[in-house]
Formats: C-alpha cells, sequence, structure tokens
C-alpha cells in the first residue's frame, strides 16, 4: 500500500485569491463613455443653398469671452432652454406649414413650424469648449423636452417619455420584438420635431 | 427534562472556512471578465465637461478616441502649457488627425467601418478653436458621426 502523501495545506489559498481579487478591484473600470452625439457636414459645398427665412432661424452665438447672445440679445445659460422651446414650438406658420401640435404663441414673427425651425450655434475660436458644450445640452434639452411632451401625449400606454424609450431602444438587453414595436412610434417623434441644429464655423475676426 | 437541555460544550466549533476561497475566486472572476485596462495612458489633463442631455456611446469596438486639453504637469515643461492633441499615446497636430482616423479606421472589420464614431475627450478649458480644427479634419476624411464625450451632470457644475 502506498503511502499516505501529506496533505497540501490550503489554508493560504484565500489570501492568494484575495490579492488577485484586489489587483482587479484596482484596475477595473466599469465604464461607458457617453456625451452628445453629432453628426458633421459632408465636406462638399453645397452649390445653391436653399433660402432660408430669417424668422425660422434662431441664432445662438457665444463670444469669446463666453457671452450667450440670442436672437443678438444676451442671455443667461439658464433661459437658453425655454427660450429655445418657446422658438421650435411656436408654429407661427398658416395653410400649409401650420403646425396642429404646436402649443406656442403662434407669432408670425418666429418659425413656422419645427421641421422649418433652425437652432444656428455659432461660436468663437477662443470660446471655452465646456461653455459650447453647456450652450449645446441647453439646446438639445430644448428638443428632447418637446419630444417627451408629445411622447406622453401620444403614446400614454408606454409609460415613459422619449428619452427613456430612447434609452430603452438602444439598450442591447431590450429584446428585438420590443425594438421593433418602439422603432416607429420614435420616428414619428423625431419627424415632429426633427433636430435641426447647425454648427457654423467660427469667426476669426471678432 | 434533560430532553431539553441545551448541550453545553463550552467552545463552539470553528466556523469551516473552507469554501472562502471558492467566494473569493468567484469574485475575482467577476471582476477579471469585467475589467477594462484602460489602453492608453492619458498625458493631458482631461477634465470634461458635464452634460445630462446624452447618450451613451457605442460599442468600444466602434470607437476612435481623440483626446485633447491642456498636457498634464510632468509634461509641461517639454510640451508647453498650450492646449494639444492627443492620439494614441503621443502628442499630436490638428494634421495628424486625418491621418490617424483612416489608420484606425483600416484596423477596424470591415462591416464596422462606416458605423465608426469619433469619442472627442476634450479638457473642458480647451479653446473652440482647437475642437473647430479637429472637426474640418474629421470632415475631411469623412468621418462625420461624432460624439462629444462629457461627464454626467447638469451645466451648472461647469462654471
Amino acid at each position: 500500500m502506498a503511502r499516505k502523501s501529506p496533505e497540501v495545506n490550503a489554508g493560504s489559498m484565500a489570501d492568494i485569491a484575495f490579492l488577485l481579487l484586489i489587483f482587479f478591484l484596482v484596475t477595473t473600470t466599469i465604464e461607458t463613455d457617453s456625451g452628445i452625439n453629432r453628426k458633421l457636414p459632408p465636406m462638399e459645398d453645397v452649390i445653391d443653398p436653399p433660402i432660408i427665412k430669417q424668422r425660422n432661424i434662431f441664432t445662438v452665438v457665444v463670444n469669446k469671452n463666453n457671452d450667450i447672445l440670442v436672437e443678438e440679445k444676451p442671455m443667461q445659460l439658464s433661459d437658453v432652454r425655454s427660450a429655445a422651446v418657446r422658438f421650435l414650438d411656436n408654429g407661427g406658420g398658416i395653410g400649409e406649414e401650420a403646425c396642429d401640435y404646436c402649443k406656442g404663441d403662434k407669432d408670425r414673427s418666429s418659425s413656422d413650424n419645427p421641421d422649418k425651425a433652425i437652432i444656428s450655434l455659432k461660436n468663437d475660436r477662443e470660446t471655452d469648449y465646456k461653455v459650447y458644450i453647456s450652450v449645446q445640452n441647453e439646446l438639445v434639452a430644448a428638443y428632447n423636452e418637446l419630444r417627451d411632451r408629445e411622447f406622453l401625449a401620444m403614446y400614454p400606454n408606454q409609460r415613459m417619455t422619449f428619452v427613456e424609450a430612447n434609452k430603452y431602444y438602444s439598450d442591447p438587453r431590450t429584446s428585438p420584438k420590443a425594438k421593433i414595436e418602439i422603432k416607429p412610434k420614435l420616428d414619428v417623434l423625431k419627424r415632429m420635431y426633427p433636430q435641426k441644429l447647425s454648427e457654423a464655423e467660427p469667426s476669426k475676426i471678432n | 427534562m434533560s430532553k431539553f437541555k441545551k448541550k453545553k460544550n463550552g467552545e463552539q466549533p470553528a466556523i469551516n472556512t473552507a469554501s472562502l476561497p471558492d467566494i473569493v475566486f468567484m469574485l475575482l472572476f467577476f471582476f477579471m471578465v469585467a475589467t477594462v485596462m484602460r489602453d492608453n495612458t492619458l498625458m493631458v489633463k482631461n477634465t470634461l465637461p458635464a452634460a445630462d442631455q446624452i447618450q451613451k456611446l457605442d460599442k468600444k469596438d466602434r470607437v476612435i478616441y481623440i483626446y485633447a486639453g491642456k498636457p498634464s504637469e510632468r509634461y509641461q515643461k517639454k510640451y508647453g502649457d498650450q492646449p494639444r492633441i492627443q492620439l494614441n499615446d503621443k502628442f499630436s497636430v490638428v494634421s495628424d488627425v486625418g491621418a490617424y482616423i483612416l489608420a484606425e479606421r483600416a484596423t477596424k472589420r470591415e462591416e464596422l467601418q462606416n458605423v465608426l464614431t469619433t469619442s472627442l475627450k476634450v479638457d473642458g478649458d480647451t479653446n473652440m478653436g482647437l475642437i473647430s480644427d479637429i472637426k474640418q479634419e474629421l470632415r475631411k476624411v469623412n468621418a462625420l458621426k461624432i460624439n462629444y464625450t462629457t461627464r454626467v451632470g447638469d451645466y451648472t457644475q461647469n462654471n
């Protein structure tokens, strides 16, 4: 009969495992980056730029001192969102250009309908990036606010806002069936309030 | 009566720790799987601005990163304190961006090459001029999908 070999002492196993565990704990970054998605315009120049009526353009300028000028008047950052909402939701058009879901002032000197309304964001080369991002954020928030409102009004059964629905749609855990169901609803809202945000090239002279 | 009497052995039995390594290993494997090692060392100051109207970035393999900001303190002697662009592990100039994007794009799988997003991780104190230059370069190489990567928070944190 073979001699019984002495048992290996496993007491230090836990220590080794802990050491490894702590190493991985420290090096772990469970992070998913997030940010504001934008699409740049293609390089080729439009030969014949379409003529856009001045009332359909909402100009936001951030100058080199980080001051915000909305329609040539200075404005605090906290007011930008509501001003953009008022502009987008104005719905001042008549006849074919009327907007039946807009709840704005129907002011003739502001935008005709959300499809026509364009926000033009201009910045200087000296503008701080964080101010620029804050303004972008507020403008996107204005679109989201309107989309949320209409989404809740049109699809109350969904029990979520547009932003939540969009997040739900892009979540990989959502089943394909649910995705197919929710996609057309999101598209309807994106057509109602299309995000027309133009980032002009910065001015060099001021 | 003695039936209900508690056994009084004096000593309590030692807790069996034989399963402790198993538990720890389980945790270990979880963190090993969840770990993403940072693949490039940051050489620039990188305090991202805060925003709350944000969307999650696509899967990691569809993203190209561009960092920009002031060089970190230990590089300031060599590279000065003006904001610089960092591509992969080195400082670069604006004209390198196009070539970098093309090179990165070539390393991706073919079916992903059209859906790539460029993530701009730019320090909040950078001037927009640099970012506009980067954007112009991106337009030249037709990398039109960009993401201004931010951290979560509202605009009041940006002051």
